[in-house]
C-alpha cells in the first residue's frame, strides 16, 4: 500500500483514552501510520476505524495532554518493520525501535529510535551473479551476523521477475549502501540495499512449498520432548493460571531449544522478566553453538505498563523478524508470553470502538485473528529448495484459571500442541506443571515425525512413549480407586500401578528449571531415562502387603532423581545406578 | 490546588452521572484537571468541544449552572525532603495540620522506567517471617500482594513487615482504609521511631470512593522521587487495591464501558499493571517495593480482582487460618514469590531451595492424609508421620508470629526432617543430606 498521491493530512477531533479521532482531508487507509504533532513530539498511532470524514486511530502512546486540533500526518503506509543485518542481539519495543539507544531512565513518548545501526559495516559477500533471475526473497548476498549466515534478499515487496544486473563484490558494507542493482522486465533499474521494510500484519510468502512438520525440535525438557513434542515449524500453546510456570517453561525453551534464531514476544507482561532475559542471556552459553544466547536472541518487549496499542503490534513486529530469518533458511523459535494480553489489547480497542462484543467482551473475529496468526509459523521449502522454519509457542492466561473463555478456546483451534499447565501440580510444587493427560501434541500422530523418532532416537521410541503414557493414566485411575476404596480396600496391584506412575511423573515429568544440570536433558538422555524408568515399570517386584509399597518406590524415586541431578554417565552417575539395579533386586522375583 | 491567571471558566453542564459531568468547553487537554463546584475534576473524554469530566467527590448536589475551573494540567504532587512523616489525602493535601510541601511539582501517574534501564532485583528482604523467608523469599523492587480475607490480620503483617523490612523510606497508600486501621499504622510508626522514614497518601472509608483512584499514583511519584533523585529503598504499601479497582469498576459502569468478568472493566489489566510495574530496582541502589492488600471474597483467587492481580505481580502472600494450631499462617501452597529465586541459594544457604521445596512436598502429602481420614480411612504409618511434621511446620515454620533468621528456618526444617522421616522420604539431593541431615 504505497500511494504516489500526497498523503493526507488532518486534525485531533476526539480523544478517549488511547483512541483519538481524526478529521482528515484527502484519502486514508485502514491500518495507515499517522503522526499526532503535540508540543515538540510526533506520537505515533495507527487507523482503525474510518467514518465518513473521521478516522478513528489508535495512539501507541500516552495521549495526557492531547487537544483537539492537533495537526495529524498521514504516512501513506502501514506498520512497517526494518529488516536488515543487526536485529539479531537487539532489545525492541513492539514497534520495533531499539531500547537500548533511547535516552534517560523513563520512557519518553515519541523517542523512536531506529531500528538498526546506519554506521555499523558488515563483511559482505555475493550470493547471485550477474545475469540470474531472481524473484523476492532470493537470496543475493550474504553477510556474517554473530554466527549466522545473513542473507541479503531480492525485497519481499518486489513482485515478479528480475534479472541481477550488478552485484557488489566481497567487501565492508553500511546497510544503506546499494549492494545489487536489478532490472525488471521493461529494463528499469532497482537499487537494492541490505535493508527492507515490510507491513507487520501481512504474512511474508516469499517461499516455495510449506510441507508438513516432520522433524523434532528438542527444547532439553523432558515432559515436551519425550511425551509431546513440538516439532520443528509446529505451533504450540501453553495456557495455565498465574504461577503455573507458563514464563518459566518458555525462557527454558528460549536457552535450550535447537534454533538458529530465538525471538522473544514479551507481550504485556511483567517487566522484570525481561530483565532477567537481558541479564542471562548475555552470560549463557548457547548449548548448541558455545557461543552466548544473546547473539542468536531478539527480544520484542512490550511490557505490561508500555502502551496497550503497540500490545497488538508487538507480537506482528515479532513474526515477521522471525519470517526475516526463515526466508534465509534458518530454524527460528518464536515464542511469545502472553497472547493473552494482546488479545485484552483488541479487547480494549473494540469496546472503545462501541463495536458488538462476542464472548466475554472480546472482538466478533478474536477467533480468526488467533488463527491466522499462527498460520504464519510453519516449515517451508524455499525457492532455493532449503529449508526455513518457524515454531511458534504462545502462552495463554485464562481468567480465573478457567480454559473455557475465548482465548484459550480460539488457540486450541490454531495450534496443534497443546501444553496445559495444571494448578494442582504446580501448587505441589511438581514443575513443570504440565498435566501429563490432558496435553497433547498433534503431531506425535504424523507418522512422518514417528519415522523420524523411530530413525533417530530409538527404533522402538514411539511404543515406549505410548507404554509410558499409558502406565500415567493407569496410575491416575487406580490413585482414584485407592481413593475410594481405602489402602487396603484394593490389592496390592493397585497400589504398585500407583506407584508406577508416581516414578514416571518424579523422574520423567518433574524437571528443576533451576538446576544447572536437570534444566536440560539432551534427547540421549532423555533415551536412557525413559528406558530406565520402563526398566523399573516393567519389572515384577514382590510386596507382602501395601505398606511396603510406597517406602520402596520412595527409595526408587529418590534414586532416580538424584541420578537426574548428576553430570550424564559421570561415575557418581554410574554409581547411583548401581544403587538404583542393587534396590531393584531386593524384590524382584525373575 | 491554587487557582492561576490563565484558567478557563464555564458556568453550563449539559450532562450529570453519578461521577461524572459534560459540558461544552475549548482548548482542554486530555486528562488535565478541572473544579467543579469545587470539587476536583479530571477530563476522560473529549469529542469535539464535549468534554466529559470524572468528578471524585461524586456529583451530588452538583447544578446545571456549577462553575467549572480547568487547571490546564494533569494531576501534580510537590516532591521534597519535606515530604517525609507527613500524611495527606489522595489530592496531596496535607491531612496532618502540617504546612503544604514546599518542592518541585510532579505529574503524578508519569511515564514507565525503560526496561533496558532496571537492573535484576537481588537484594533480600528479611521478615523473620519463616512463612515469607523460607518459603516466599522477598526481593527489593518486588511488588507482591497479600491475599487475604476481610478478617485476616493483613495490615497487622504489613506493617510488620514494613518495620522489619530495613526500608529508607516507607510510603503508606491507604485506599478506603478504616479510620481504626490508619491510627494503627501510624501507632505502629509512631512506637518504632519510624516517623521520618514516613510518607503518607490517607483515603478513608469516610472519603469518596472515586478519589480513592488518586492514591496509589501519589504514592508512587513520591516513591520514584527518593528512589531516583535520593538513591533511596523504597517500601510502598498500597491497601486495599480491591478497593482501588472496585472504583475503578464505578467510574467505567457510570461511563457506559462493556464491562468484562466480574463487572469490572476490560482494562482492569492494564490499570493495575501501570501502578504494580512502578516497582523497580534500579543502577543506583535506588528501589521501589510494593507490598500490598488485595482483600479477597470467600477466599475466591478466580474473581477479576485476584486474578488479574496474580498475573502482574511477582506473587502472592495467602494468609490463612489454621485450624489445628489455631494461628494464622502463611499458606505454603497458594503463596509464591517469583522473586525468590534471585537470592535462595545464593544470598541464603546452598541448601535452602531444596529444603523449602521438600517441606511443601511433605506438607502436601500431610493434606492428603488429612482427606483420607476425613473419608474414614485408616492412615499408613507414614501418613501418621506427615500429619505430626504438618502441625510443627505450621507451628514453627508457616505462624506469621514466627521471628527468627534464615539460617534457623533451615535448621528447624532439618529438625522435624529428621524427626520425622527417613532420608529418602525427604528425598533431597545427596550433598544435602550428607552435610545438614541431624545425628541422632
Ligand atoms: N520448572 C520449574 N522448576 C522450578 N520452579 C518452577 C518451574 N516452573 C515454575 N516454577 C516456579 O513457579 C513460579 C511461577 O512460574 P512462572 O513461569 O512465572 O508462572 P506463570 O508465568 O505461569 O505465571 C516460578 O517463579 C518458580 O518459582
Ligand atoms: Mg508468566
Amino acid at each position: 500500500m504505497s500511494r504516489s498521491s500526497n498523503f493526507a493530512t488532518g486534525q485531533v477531533a476526539g480523544i478517549i483514552a488511547n483512541l483519538v479521532i481524526v478529521r482528515y482531508e484527502g484519502a486514508v487507509a485502514q491500518n495507515e501510520v499517522c503522526y499526532i504533532q503535540h508540543e515538540n513530539v510526533r506520537l505515533m498511532a495507527e487507523v482503525i476505524k474510518v467514518k465518513g470524514d473521521r478516522a478513528y486511530v489508535q495512539v501507541f502512546e500516552s495521549t495526557r495532554g492531547l487537544r483537539v486540533g492537533l495537526p495529524v500526518e498521514f504516512t501513506g503506509h502501514m506498520l512497517e518493520a526494518t529488516l536488515g543485518p543487526g536485529v539479531l542481539s537487539c532489545n525492541y519495543d513492539g514497534l520495533m525501535h531499539n531500547l537500548n539507544t533511547m535516552t534517560g531512565i523513563f520512557l519518553r513518548r515519541g523517542d523512536y529510535t531506529s531500528s538498526l545501526s546506519a554506521e555499523k559495516s558488515w563483511d559482505f559477500k555475493p550470493i547471485a551473479s550477474p545475469g540470474e533471475q531472481v524473484s523476492a526473497g532470493d537470496w543475493l548476498g550474504e553477510v556474517p551476523e554473530n554466527a549466522v549466515p545473513h542473507r541479503i534478499m531480492v525485497p519481499f515487496t518486489m513482485e515478479g521477475k528480475y534479472t541481477v544486473k550488478w552485484i557488489a563484490e566481497a567487501d565492508d558494507h553500511g546497510i544503506n549502501d546499494t549492494i545489487a542493482i536489478l532490472t525488471d522486465a521493461n529494463g528499469r533499474e532497482y537499487n537494492i540495499t541490505m535493508v527492507q521494510r515490510w507491513p507487520i500484519k501481512r504474512a511474508i510468502k516469499a517461499y516455495r512449498e510449506k510441507p508438513r512438520p516432520f522433524k523434532l525440535l528438542e527444547t532439553g525438557v523432558r515432559t515436551i520432548d519425550t511425551l509431546n513434542p513440538i516439532v520443528e515449524g509446529g505451533t504450540g500453546f501453553v495456557p495455565g493460571p498465574f504461577g503455573s510456570g507458563k514464563t518459566v517453561l518458555q525462557q527454558a525453551m528460549s536457552k535450550q531449544a535447537e534454533a538458529d534464531v530465538v525471538i522473544v514476544a514479551a507481550c504485556g507482561e511483567r517487566a522484570n522478566e525481561v530483565v532477567d532475559l537481558f541479564v542471562e542471556f548475555p552470560e549463557l552459553d548457547d548449548p548448541w553453538t558455545g557461543r552466548k544466547l544473546m547473539e542468536r536472541t531478539v527480544i520484542i518487549a512490550n511490557t505490561s505498563n508500555m502502551p496497550v496499542a503497540a500490545r497488538e503490534a508487538s507480537v506482528y513486529t515479532a513474526m515477521t523478524i522471525a519470517e526475516y530469518y526463515r526466508a534465509m533458511g534458518l530454524k527460528v523459535l518464536m515464542l511469545a508470553d502472553s497472547t493473552s494480553r494482546w488479545a485484552q489489547a483488541l479487547r480494549e480497542m473494540s469496546n472503545r470502538l462501541e463495536e458488538l462484543p462476542g464472548p466475554d467482551a472480546f472482538p466478533m473475529d478474536l477467533s480468526a485473528i488467533i488463527s491466522n496468526f499462527y498460520a504464519r509459523a510453519g516449515i517451508v521449502y524455499l525457492n532455493n529448495g532449503k529449508t526455513g522454519s518457524i515454531t511458534f509457542i504462545g502462552t495463554v492466561s485464562p481468567a480465573g484459571g478457567n480454559l473455557k473463555e475465548p482465548v484459550t478456546e480460539s488457540t486450541r483451534k490454531a495450534a496443534r500442541c497443546f501444553y496445559a499447565l495444571s494448578q494442582q501440580r504446580a501448587d505441589s510444587k511438581r514443575y513443570p506443571a504440565i498435566d501429563p493427560i490432558d496435553s497433547y501434541s498433534k503431531y506425535l500422530e504424523y507418522p512422518e515425525l514417528q519415522h523420524f523418532l523411530n530413525e533417530n532416537i530409538a527404533p522402538n521410541w514411539v511404543d515406549q512413549v505410548t507404554q509410558l503414557k499409558n502406565i500415567l493414566i493407569r496410575g491416575k485411575e487406580a490413585a482414584e480407586q485407592i481413593n475410594i476404596l481405602g489402602d487396603d480396600g484394593v490389592s496390592v496391584d493397585y497400589h504398585l500401578t500407583y506407584w508406577k506412575s508416581e516414578v514416571v511423573d518424579g523422574v520423567i515429568l518433574q524437571q528443576d528449571a533451576f538446576d544447572p544440570v536437570d534444566a536440560r536433558t539432551p534427547m540421549v538422555r532423555q533415551r536412557y531415562m525413559l528406558e530406565k524408568v520402563m526398566e523399573v515399570c516393567n519389572s515384577s517386584l514382590q510386596f507382602a502387603g501395601y505398606e511396603e509399597v510406597n517406602p520402596y518406590f520412595k527409595r526408587i524415586i529418590n534414586q532416580l532423581r538424584q541420578m537426574n541431578y548428576l553430570e550424564f554417565e559421570s561415575a557418581e552417575f554410574r554409581k547411583n545406578e548401581a544403587a538404583l539395579m542393587d534396590i531393584l533386586a531386593e524384590r524382584k522375583t525373575a | 490546588m491554587e487557582t492561576q491567571a490563565f484558567q478557563r471558566i464555564y458556568t453550563k453542564i449539559d450532562q450529570l452521572t453519578k461521577a461524572t459531568c459534560t459540558l461544552r468547553a475549548a482548548g482542554v487537554s486530555y486528562e488535565e484537571l478541572a473544579l467543579v463546584n469545587g470539587r476536583l475534576a479530571q477530563v476522560v473524554k473529549i469529542i469535539g468541544d464535549e468534554v466529559t469530566l470524572q468528578v471524585f467527590a461524586g456529583t451530588d448536589g452538583i447544578p446545571t449552572d456549577a462553575e467549572v475551573i480547568f487547571y490546564g494540567k494533569p494531576p501534580t504532587l510537590r516532591v521534597s525532603d519535606e515530604l517525609g512523616g507527613r500524611f495527606f489525602n489522595a489530592y496531596g493535601k496535607p491531612i496532618d495540620g502540617g504546612p503544604e510541601i514546599d518542592g518541585e511539582e510532579r505529574e503524578i501517574g508519569g511515564p514507565s522506567v525503560n526496561p533496558v534501564r532496571r537492573r535484576q532485583p537481588s537484594e533480600l528482604i528479611a521478615t523473620g517471617m519463616a512463612g515469607i523467608d523460607l518459603n516466599n523469599t522477598l526481593v527489593t523492587g518486588q511488588k507482591i500482594p497479600f491475599f487475604a480475607d476481610p478478617d485476616q490480620p493483613y495490615n497487622q503483617v504489613m506493617a510488620i513487615v514494613a518495620m522489619r523490612a530495613k526500608a529508607d523510606k516507607i510510603i503508606l497508600g491507604g485506599i478506603g482504609l478504616t479510620n481504626d486501621d490508619y491510627l494503627f499504622f501510624k501507632q505502629v510508626f509512631e512506637s518504632a521511631g519510624a516517623m521520618h522514614r514516613i510518607v503518607g497518601f490517607i483515603n478513608t472509608t469516610e472519603d469518596p470512593p472515586v478519589e480513592r483512584l488518586l492514591v496509589p499514583d501519589m504514592a508512587l511519584t513520591a516513591a520514584e522521587y527518593y528512589a531516583i533523585d535520593q538513591n533511596q529503598k523504597v517500601l510502598v504499601l498500597l491497601t486495599d487495591m480491591t478497593l482501588y479497582a472496585d472504583a475503578l469498576s464505578i467510574v467505567s459502569n457510570r461511563m457506559d464501558q462493556i464491562p468484562s468478568k466480574d463487572s469490572m472493566p476490560g482494562s482492569l489489566y492494564s490499570d493495575l499493571a501501570k501502578l504494580y510495574e512502578k516497582a523497580v530496582q534500579f543502577e543506583s541502589g535506588g528501589s521501589i517495593t510494593i507490598i500490598a492488600v488485595t482483600t479477597l471474597s470467600g477466599g475466591d483467587i478466580t474473581h477479576a480482582i485476584p486474578d488479574n492481580t496474580g498475573y502482574i505481580t511477582e506473587g502472592q502472600l495467602f494468609l490463612r487460618r489454621d485450624t489445628e494450631i489455631g494461628k494464622v499462617i502463611v499458606d505454603p501452597f497458594r503463596s509464591l514469590s517469583r522473586l525468590r529465586q534471585l537470592v535462595i541459594g545464593k544470598k541464603t544457604r546452598t541448601d535452602h531451595p531444596q529444603v523449602m521445596n521438600a517441606a511443601i512436598r511433605l506438607d502436601a502429602d500431610a493434606a492428603n492424609a488429612r482427606t483420607k481420614l476425613e473419608n474414614g480411612f485408616d492412615l499408613t504409618d507414614y501418613d501418621e508421620r506427615t500429619l505430626h511434621f504438618a502441625r510443627e511446620y505450621a507451628d514453627k515454620i508457616l505462624a506469621i508470629d514466627v521471628n527468627i533468621d534464615t539460617e534457623e528456618m533451615l535448621t528447624t526444617t532439618w529438625e522435624l526432617f529428621g524427626r520425622h522421616f527417613s532420608k529418602s522420604e525427604v528425598g533431597i539431593k545427596q550433598e544435602f543430606v550428607d552435610k545438614y541431615w541431624p545425628e541422632n
